[in-house]
């Protein structure tokens, strides 16, 4: 298993470079010309030449992206901000720990509400209670997680006035709970999709008959024989919708005005702030890696048969990155 | 030759007679024909112009003369939705074509080939694939700019790698097939196991697929517009109204509510036909 997790996280290293080069690449080719944006227009020829100098854009693309690849990955320095003159990675570390923070609780609020309705619809298939919360779900995923948002300021802000409209101040969890359930909507819905159609795989498997055969209770046979096989599709899935959530939560941050990393990309966006924009992706990208990992290692870990096919001969391994490449694909 | 075209005929009749049986998706099919029909014939159509202003009635209710009220500017709301579906519908299926032939090539390429071509686009949408759609979407429109044009550029982009990895996916598959042994064997040439037996075989996970991405493009479109990168106001796009109506939102909530609502029924319909025609065309994924 060490050896699995160590392969894993060495084969983490040319991802992130590859994110990296690949967002320095496409922020390139924006239009515009940065010292003009610090500078504004009323500044000599011979300023912005100087500032242009400074900043280093007269060098080649090369030798931009060395120097940037090495400042982010040896002094995990991001650049300032064209438009504060901040340092981008304290500001990027300052709002991180907000974003990660509604990411997360969406992520249990997805979990705790997906996979019990999941079950729900499951067991009473074709039934009532399988149509209302198929019906939910499919609202759900149709729904943009930002509008949700919206009317929940309108419910709970406006009319109920119960809930902060937006905005934050240090040490009021209230803040967070629009945003964070505004943030899980979309994901509760593909959870339950997701679980509801494992479980009426695996509850044709013949253990299950073999179980109900000896006499297991009805919920041990659910709970215990059927759901843990379920839910591994279901893990994947729920890395998947972290990635979406996570997406989703930079919009759903504008909307609550939280400042968090959402916010600080989108204001980048606007105020043609480049190394902020740049700087807020890749740390995003990377962040969002190193959760796909995690899946992937409780995934190893749940699922007996991807360890054993990892500890396996050559032949073996390749065959099931092969498998998962294609699970990847069709999921 | 001839018999064959009857079976391959019949096969496209019986996906579509096991649709109409599904009652849901042809709610869902109707619902979306009937914005389509509304989006062509948008100017026919819509009581007002959608930039035609009239500060005399801004902020009007739900009544006879606006049914769903006006804006700021006292523009007609379901005027401007009307032509709204215009944008929202080609935003969706514009970026949806372009996305699917782009993965479908990288992804054909990636499958056929194998080796080396294969390891290379493979650790590329690796690459491509740890950053999440919606913020890969937002950094090439932040790039592009905003417009309608960079848009579906941006939405395109992000959902690439996702249609390469399906036919890859798929065409690995394929290729086990004994089916395809037996083309090898009685010579077929290439293009023709191509074209006739691996194509075919590999494009319906991509159809349901594209369904229901034009809805998932519908919703990241209107994303988009709202933090100022999809279409712009005066536009009548959906989610460039909701931006619009953003700062109106404590004291007019419909004008939100409204264009949420039109963008939810689009992607609903979508979700359902996508759902339906998933389980026409491969019964077995039915439960």
């Amino acid at each position: 298993m060490a050896r699995y997790i160590l392969k894993r996280l060495l084969l983490m290293i040319p991802v992130i470079l590859g994110v990296c080069i690949l967002v320095f690449t496409i922020m390139y080719f924006a239009p515009g010309d940065p010292a003009q944006v610090i500078l504004g227009g009323n500044a000599t020829k011979e300023q912005y030449a100087e500032l242009r100098e400074k900043l280093g854009l007269n060098r080649s693309y090369f030798e931009r992206l060395f120097e940037y690849m090495r400042n982010v990955f040896l002094r995990f320095d991001f650049g300032t901000s064209y438009v504060s003159g901040a340092s981008v990675s304290k500001e990027i570390l300052s709002r991180f720990p907000r974003s990660l923070l509604i990411a997360f609780v969406s992520m249990i609020i997805t979990l705790a509400a997906g996979i019990p309705l999941g079950i729900t619809a499951a067991t009473h298939r074709n039934k009532a209670g399988d149509y209302a919360t198929m019906l939910f779900s499919l609202v759900g995923v149709s729904m943009p997680g930002f509008w949700v948002g919206q009317m929940l300021q309108v419910l709970f802000a406006i009319y109920l006035a119960i809930l902060p409209f937006g905005g934050y101040t240090a040490g009021h969890p209230e803040f967070y709970v629009l945003p964070c359930v505004a943030a899980s909507i979309g994901g509760i819905a593909s959870i339950a999709r997701q679980t509801r159609s494992s479980m009426l795989e695996v509850i044709r498997a013949d253990y299950i008959t073999t179980a109900r055969a000896k006499g297991q209770t009805e919920h041990a046979v659910l709970y215990k024989h059927a759901l843990k096989n379920a839910l591994i599709p279901v893990i994947t899935s729920a890395g998947m919708s972290f990635g979406i959530t996570m997406g989703g939560a930079l919009v759903i941050e504008t909307v609550f005005a939280l400042p968090g990393l959402g916010m600080y990309i989108v204001s980048g966006i606007n105020g043609r702030d480049y190394p902020v924009v740049q700087g807020g992706i890749i740390f995003i990208s990377i962040a969002f890696s190193i959760v796909m990992l995690l899946v992937d290692l409780v995934y190893a870990f749940v699922d007996p048969r991807i360890k054993t096919q990892y500890q396996g001969e050559h032949k073996k391994r390749s065959k099931a990155g092969k498998k998962q490449a294609a699970a990847g694909g069709v999921s | 030759m001839k018999e064959k075209k009857l079976k391959k005929q019949s096969q496209l009749l019986e996906i579509l007679k096991r649709l109409t049986k599904n009652k849901a998706a042809m709610v869902g099919l109707v619902i979306i024909v009937i914005m389509a029909l509304i989006a062509v014939f948008a100017p026919w159509i819509a009581p007002y112009g959608y930039e035609q202003a009239d500060y005399y009635n801004i902020f009007q209710p739900f009544s006879k003369e606006h049914l769903l009220g006006t804006d700021q500017l006292g523009r007609d709301i379901l005027s401007r939705l009307i032509y709204g579906s215009r944008y929202s519908l080609k935003i969706g299926i514009y970026s949806v074509a372009m996305a699917a032939t782009a993965g479908a090539i990288i992804g054909s390429l990636a499958g056929y080939f194998g080796g080396v071509v294969d390891d290379v686009i493979m650790r590329i949408l690796d690459i491509i694939n740890s950053i999440p759609g919606l913020v890969l979407s937002i950094a090439v429109a932040a790039i592009l700019g905003p417009g309608f044009t960079n848009c579906i550029i941006a939405l395109a982009f992000g959902t690439t790698p996702m249609y390469a990895r399906m036919i890859r996916a798929s065409i690995l598959n394929i290729r086990k097939m004994e089916y395809l042994e037996a083309a090898t064997s009685i010579n077929c040439s290439s293009a023709r196991i191509i074209f006739r037996h691996i194509l075919p075989n590999a494009i319906s996970p991509l159809i349901v697929m594209a369904t229901m991405s034009v809805a998932q493009s519908i919703l990241t479109a209107a994303s988009l517009s709202f933090i100022g990168l999809g279409v712009q106001p005066p536009e009548p796009e959906w989610g460039a109204m909701l931006a619009d109506a953003r700062t109106h939102l404590r004291q007019y909530p419909r004008l939100v509510l409204v264009p949420g609502i039109t963008i939810m029924i689009a992607v609903l319909s979508l979700n359902i036909l996508g759902d339906g025609l998933r389980d026409a065309m491969d019964p077995k994924l039915k439960d």
